[in-house]
C-alpha cells in the first residue's frame, strides 16, 4: 500500500514530562491525535492540560526524552513558529490578544507575523478577519479596540483567529468557558466542520456534555499523569467525572426552606432602563439564591448595580433594614457585599504578583499588627487558611498567580472575597471554566457558608447548577423576573424548558 | 472626523488643548501668532522630536530608554573624530555615520536587555552613567569647535522676510525632522515589524506563543530609537556649531515627558508619531508662552509637570464618546 493512502496522525506524542520548581506538572504523557479527529483533553484544574498544550506548540521545551511528531515528520525540539508552519493554530485559555489593537489585527495577526518585514494592508487585514467571522456567523465592530470588548466577544475574536490560517490541527482550550448557549452551539458547528473537512480539533472544556457531544476520544489526566484514552462512544459523564476525580460525585437537590431566616437584603422595583426593570426579591441569611436566564437576559448588569458600580434609575436595595444609596463598589464593600465577577480573570487578579498577595489584597486592614504594620503571621494564617479551604492547587503561596491553572486563578479570587468575610455574596456564574471536581468543592464551600449565615446571590447560565445548589430559583428573562421556582417541587426539565424557550 | 476620534483619542484632545493654549496665547501677546515666532519653534524642537519619535518605537515595544540623550553626545565626538580621520566628508557621509554610530550604541542596549533578562530602565541608565562617564573620561570635557564646515554651516531651507523686516526661515533640522518622522511612521503603522512591536509591547506572552522573535524586537525598538538619537545629535550639532559633552545630558527627561504626553503608555502597546508630535510643539508651546509673557523660566518646567499630570490622569476620558448618541445597552 503506498504511504500517502492514509494520512499519518496529526500527533504523536511520547513521554512528555514538563518540571516546573521540582513538581511535575506533567509527567510521562503520551498523547497521539489522528488527522481529521475531534479529541478531547479532561482532567481537573491544574492537571496539566494547558501546559501539555504548550509543550506541543514549542512555547515550553519537555524535559529531554520526549518523542515528539507532527504531521508524521519527527522533530527534535519545536519552537512557536516551528509548529505554526506545520500546521498548528491555538486558541489560548487566557486568549493571548493584544489588547491595544483593533479587532481585525487582532483576528488576522498571522498574516503580520514573520521575520522579514512587508507592507501591511489593513483593507487585507479587514477581508481576513471578516470572513474568519463570517464562518462563526457572528459581527464585530473590526475597528474596535480589543480592551474594550467584553470577556465573550475577545473569546470570539480569540477563536476566529484560529480560524484564519489554513491549520491542519487546532488545539482550543476552554473556549467555551465565557460564551453564551447559541456561541457555543455555533462553535461546536465550526468544530464539526473542520473535522469533517480533514482539521484535527483538540478540545478542551469543563462542560462534559460538550465533551461527549463533540469528541470522538477523550484523553483523560490526572495530576499531570496520564490516566487513559478512550473512545467516546459508551461514555457517561459520571463514569468521565470518575476518571478524571478518581472518586464518585453525587448530584442531589440542596434546597432547603430558609422562608423563616432574617432577610438581609430585600430589592424593591428596582429599574435600570434599557438593562433591567422592576426587579423585587428578598434575601435571607443562610440562604442560596439561583438567579439562572440567557447570558443577556440582564443578570450581570443587576449585579453590577447591586454591587454599586451602576446606579439604579428607580428602586430600592434595602441590606438589614437599611435604604443602601451606593455610590460605589467602594460603598458596596463597606456595606457588606463582596461581587465574585464573571470576568474575573482579566478583572479579578493582578497577574504577577503572589497568590499570598491577591488573596489578602482587599483585606489589608484586617491583617494589620502592631504599629499598624502588616502582620505576616496573620498573613499567612489568612492566606493558608483560603488555599486550604478552597483546595486551591499552588505550589507555594509566594508564587505568582500567573503560575496557576485557569480554575485555581478562579478559586484565588474567590477567597480574596471571601476573606472580606461579606453579609452578601453576589456569585456571577463562579464555575465559569473550572473542573467536575472543584465545582463540587465550590458548592460544597457555597453551603458551608450559607450555613453559617451569609446570604448568597448564585448567578449561572446552567440551570443544573442552580436547581442542585440554590434554595430557591430565579429566572429573569429580557431584564425582568419571570419566574420564582422552589427546586423541591419544579423538576429540572421545566426550569430548562422556560429558560431555553 | 469620528473615527479618527474613536482611533487617536490622546491625539484629538492633545490637538485640542494645543488649539486652545494657541488660541489663549496669541490673544495675551501679540508676537505669539506670528510666522517668525512659528518657524523658529519648529527650528528649535526639530532635534526634540527627532529623539521623540526613536523613543517612541522603544515605548510601543513595552521598554523604555534614558541613554538616548547622552549617547547622541557621545555620537558626536565619534563623529568629530570619525570625520578627521576620513579627511571632511559630507552631509551623506554625516548621517551614515551619525546614524550608524547611534544604531550600534542602541544595539549595546538591546543586547544587555535580551541577554541577561534586565529590564530596560536598569540597563539604560547603566549605559547611560556608563556613556557619560566614558566620555568624559576620552573627552577630559573638552569643547570641540573645530566641525567640518560643511557641518556646521546653517542650510536654509526656506526664507522670507516679513513686513517688519524680520526673516522667517526653516533651516535643515526641520527638514531631517520631518523624514523621520514620516520613517517611524511607515515603520510602526506600515509594517509587519512595526505591528509585532506593538504586539510585543502589549502583550509580550502572546507575541513570544505566536512566535515573534522577542530579541529582534528588541534590537529593532533600541537600535531605532539610537539610530535617531545619533542623527538628533549630528543635527543638534549643526545648530549650535559646536560640540560639548554635558550640553545634552538631562534633556533625555524632557523628551520622555513629551512622549508620554503624546499619548504613548509607559508598558507599552500604544503610541504614535502624531503624539510625538503634539506632545513635544504643546510642551515647546507653553514653554514659548510663558516666556512670551515674562514668566519666570523656572515656572516652566513646573507647569510642564502639572500639563503631564493632567494629561495622564484624563486619559481615560474618551473624546470619541462625546461625539455619539448615548445608547442603551441592549440588556
Ligand atoms: N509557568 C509555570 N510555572 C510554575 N508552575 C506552572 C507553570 N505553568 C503551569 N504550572 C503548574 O502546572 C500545573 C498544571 O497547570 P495547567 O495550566 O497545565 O493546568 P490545566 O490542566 O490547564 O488546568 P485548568 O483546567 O485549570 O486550566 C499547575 O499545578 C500549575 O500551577
Ligand atoms: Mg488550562
Amino acid at each position: 500500500m503506498p504511504a500517502d493512502a492514509v494520512p499519518p496522525d496529526a500527533l504523536r506524542f511520547s513521554g512528555i514530562t514538563k518540571i516546573f520548581g521540582g513538581v511535575k506538572a506533567v509527567d510521562d504523557v503520551s498523547f497521539t491525535v489522528g488527522a481529521g479527529e475531534v479529541h478531547c483533553l479532561a482532567g481537573e484544574n491544574g492537571c496539566g492540560k494547558s501546559t501539555l498544550i504548550k509543550i506541543i506548540t514549542g512555547v515550553y521545551q519537555p524535559e529531554p526524552g520526549a518523542g515528539m511528531e507532527i504531521f508524521g515528520q519527527t522533530y527534535a525540539q519545536i519552537s512557536p513558529t516551528q509548529a505554526r508552519k506545520a500546521g498548528i493554530a491555538v486558541i489560548w485559555q487566557d486568549l493571548a490578544l493584544f489588547a491595544e489593537m483593533t479587532v481585525a489585527e487582532n483576528i488576522a495577526f498571522e498574516t503580520m507575523l514573520g521575520n522579514r518585514p512587508r507592507a501591511v494592508s489593513y483593507a487585507r487585514l479587514h477581508r481576513v478577519a471578516a470572513a474568519a467571522l463570517a464562518r462563526l456567523d457572528v459581527e464585530l465592530d473590526l475597528d474596535a479596540r480589543l480592551g474594550s470588548l467584553p470577556i465573550a466577544q475577545r473569546q470570539i475574536v480569540a477563536i476566529a483567529r484560529a480560524l484564519v490560517s489554513d491549520a491542519r490541527l487546532i488545539f482550543m482550550d476552554e473556549p467555551t468557558a465565557s460564551l453564551t448557549q447559541s456561541e457555543t452551539d455555533a462553535l461546536l458547528a465550526v468544530v464539526r466542520t473542520l473535522s469533517a473537512r480533514g482539521v484535527a480539533v483538540v478540545f478542551v472544556s469543563h462542560r462534559l456534555a460538550e465533551v461527549l457531544e463533540i469528541s470522538s476520544r477523550v484523553t483523560v489526566l490526572r495530576d499531570g499523569r496520564l490516566v487513559g484514552v478512550f473512545p467516546t462512544a459508551g461514555l457517561t459523564q459520571s463514569r468521565l467525572t470518575e476518571l478524571m476525580t478518581g472518586t464518585v460525585i453525587t448530584h442531589d437537590v440542596m434546597a432547603r426552606d430558609t422562608g423563616h431566616n432574617p432577610e438581609v437584603l430585600r430589592i424593591e422595583g428596582l429599574t435600570r432602563a434599557g438593562e433591567f426593570g422592576d426587579i423585587s426579591f428578598t434575601l435571607r441569611a443562610g440562604e442560596v439564591l439561583g438567579l439562572t436566564g440567557l447570558i443577556g437576559a440582564g443578570r450581570t448588569e443587576l449585579c453590577h448595580t447591586l454591587f454599586g458600580m451602576t446606579r439604579p434609575d428607580r428602586g430600592r436595595i434595602i441590606l438589614n433594614g437599611q435604604d443602601l444609596q451606593l455610590r460605589s463598589n467602594r460603598d458596596a464593600v463597606a456595606a457588606g457585599i463582596a461581587y465574585v465577577s464573571e470576568d474575573r480573570l482579566a478583572l479579578g487578579l493582578i497577574q504577577p504578583q503572589s497568590i499570598a498577595d491577591n488573596t489578602v489584597l482587599s483585606v489589608l486592614r484586617q491583617i494589620t499588627g502592631a504599629g499598624g504594620l502588616l502582620s505576616s503571621r496573620k498573613k499567612d494564617a489568612t492566606v493558608s487558611h483560603w488555599i486550604s479551604e478552597l483546595a486551591v492547587k499552588i505550589g507555594t503561596p509566594a508564587d505568582a498567580v500567573s503560575t496557576l491553572s485557569g480554575g485555581n486563578q478562579q478559586r484565588v479570587v474567590l477567597a480574596k472575597w471571601l476573606a472580606t468575610r461579606p453579609k452578601v455574596l453576589l456569585l456571577d456564574c463562579p464555575t465559569v471554566g473550572v473542573d467536575v471536581g472543584a465545582r463540587a468543592g465550590i458548592f460544597r464551600i457555597v453551603r458551608a457558608l450559607a450555613e453559617k449565615g451569609l446570604a448568597i446571590l448564585l448567578v449561572s447560565d446552567e440551570v443544573p447548577e442552580v436547581f442542585l445548589n440554590a434554595d430557591r430559583v430565579l429566572h429573569m428573562a429580557g431584564g425582568r423576573i419571570a419566574h420564582e421556582w422552589d427546586p423541591r417541587q419544579t423538576g429540572l426539565p421545566e426550569m430548562e424548558a422556560a429558560v431555553y424557550a | 472626523m469620528h473615527s479618527f476620534l474613536r482611533a487617536y483619542p490622546t491625539e484629538a484632545k492633545l490637538l485640542a488643548v494645543l488649539i486652545l493654549i494657541c488660541i489663549g496665547l496669541s490673544i495675551a501677546s501679540p508676537d505669539f501668532l506670528t510666522l517668525v515666532n512659528f518657524t523658529s519653534l519648529l527650528n528649535n524642537n526639530a532635534v526634540n522630536v527627532i529623539w521623540a519619535v526613536g523613543l517612541l518605537v522603544v515605548l510601543i515595544a513595552g521598554g523604555i530608554d534614558i541613554s538616548f540623550a547622552v549617547a547622541a553626545s557621545v555620537v558626536q565626538y565619534l563623529c568629530v573624530y570619525a570625520f578627521a580621520a576620513i579627511g571632511g566628508g559630507n552631509w551623506a557621509i554625516g548621517f551614515l555615520f551619525a546614524g550608524g554610530f547611534g544604531l550600534a550604541l542602541g544595539l549595546i542596549n538591546a543586547f544587555l536587555i535580551h541577554q541577561f533578562r534586565i529590564i530596560s530602565i536598569v540597563v539604560t541608565i547603566s549605559t547611560f552613567n556608563a556613556f557619560f562617564g566614558l566620555l568624559m573620561f576620552f573627552s577630559s570635557g573638552r569643547f570641540l569647535y573645530n566641525l567640518p564646515s560643511w557641518w556646521s554651516g546653517r542650510v536654509i531651507l526656506w526664507e522670507y522676510q516679513t513686513a517688519s523686516g524680520t526673516w522667517a526661515e526653516l533651516i535643515l533640522p526641520v527638514l531631517v525632522m520631518a523624514i523621520c518622522m514620516a520613517a517611524t511612521w511607515v515603520l510602526i503603522r506600515r509594517t509587519t515589524t512595526g505591528r509585532q512591536l506593538y504586539a510585543f509591547g502589549d502583550n509580550p506572552e502572546g507575541a513570544r506563543r505566536a512566535g515573534i522573535s522577542i530579541g529582534l524586537m528588541q534590537a529593532i525598538a533600541f537600535g531605532w530609537c539610537g539610530m535617531m538619537a545619533g542623527i538628533a545629535g549630528l543635527m543638534q550639532a549643526h545648530i549650535t556649531k559646536e560640540v560639548v559633552p554635558n550640553a545634552l545630558i538631562g534633556r533625555e527627561l524632557e523628551v520622555l515627558a513629551a512622549v508620554v504626553l503624546g499619548g504613548a503608555r509607559l508598558g507599552g502597546g500604544r503610541g504614535s508619531v502624531l503624539g510625538c508630535f503634539l506632545g513635544v510643539l504643546l510642551v515647546a508651546v507653553t514653554q514659548n508662552g510663558l516666556n512670551l509673557l515674562g514668566v519666570s523660566p523656572y515656572a516652566f518646567k513646573m507647569v510642564v509637570g502639572v500639563i503631564i499630570l493632567l494629561a495622564i490622569s484624563t486619559s481615560n476620558l474618551d473624546p470619541a464618546r462625546l461625539f455619539v448618541p448615548r445608547k442603551g445597552r441592549n440588556a
